[in-house]
């Protein structure tokens, strides 16, 4: 049986990350752009589910007294993915949906990478 | 209090999983569903770990750690398709 204050923890994570994770699900279909909808799934509905995993942990801990790392785990794995994700899903847009001239120059050499309009390397 | 907690979490992520259900039928662009099928797989696990401290049972951490795994794939290869045509070359 939980103490009051570990079942208050447990709660404050539990309603934090469901609140995260409804202004993230929210954000997706209320922001106007691609681009500001990108913000919304990728750090609101992370850091929910982050929550929910501590959530988790410190019931499992409160409970039965061992500390268990799968969570840990899958915390580490979300975290990681979801830039990659967001720089995927963002490059996607850049392809398919801005024209090339639209986009701010590299400053470099080398032109933006799967930029719409490009001409065709033949060696490709 | 915990429970109602819990009920409040599940809630929020239940809705969450219909605004992107919502999203993937009404999307403005192809990048929009990726971007709901992605956060659809996290709200996803979001529920299955919170299933996991109602009924006290850790089975399911495995599940969510497979499904995120999968989910991450999937994402990226639905991109590279829409970026290069096909996802191995």
């Amino acid at each position: 049986m939980m103490a009051l204050w570990q079942e208050a923890l447990v709660s404050f994570f539990l309603v934090v990350a469901g609140i995260f994770g409804l202004v993230g699900s929210y954000g997706l279909i209320k922001l106007p752009t691609p681009m500001t909808r990108l913000h919304a799934p990728t750090k609101a509905t992370t850091l929910g589910i982050g929550g929910a995993l501590i959530a988790s942990m410190l019931a499992n801990l409160f409970t039965t007294g061992v500390v268990s790392f799968h969570e840990l785990m899958i915390t580490l794995f979300l975290f990681l993915t979801a830039p990659i994700t967001a720089h995927f899903i963002a490059k996607v847009h850049l392809h398919l949906n801005e024209p090339r001239d639209s986009l701010p120059p590299t400053g470099t050499e080398t032109p933006w990478a799967g930029a719409p309009a490009q001409p065709e390397d033949p060696a490709d | 209090m915990m429970q109602i907690a819990l009920t409040f979490a599940i809630g929020c992520f239940t809705l969450g999983l219909l605004m992107n259900l919502w999203r993937i039928v009404k999307a403005p662009g192809v990048g929009d569903r990726v971007l709901a099928l992605d956060t659809m797989v996290i709200n996803a696990i979001a529920l299955l770990v919170l299933y996991g401290i109602a009924i006290g049972d850790a089975v399911y951490f495995e599940v969510s750690l497979i499904i995120a795994m999968v989910g991450f794939i999937s994402t990226v290869a639905y991109a590279r398709a829409l970026l290069r045509g096909n996802i191995i070359e």
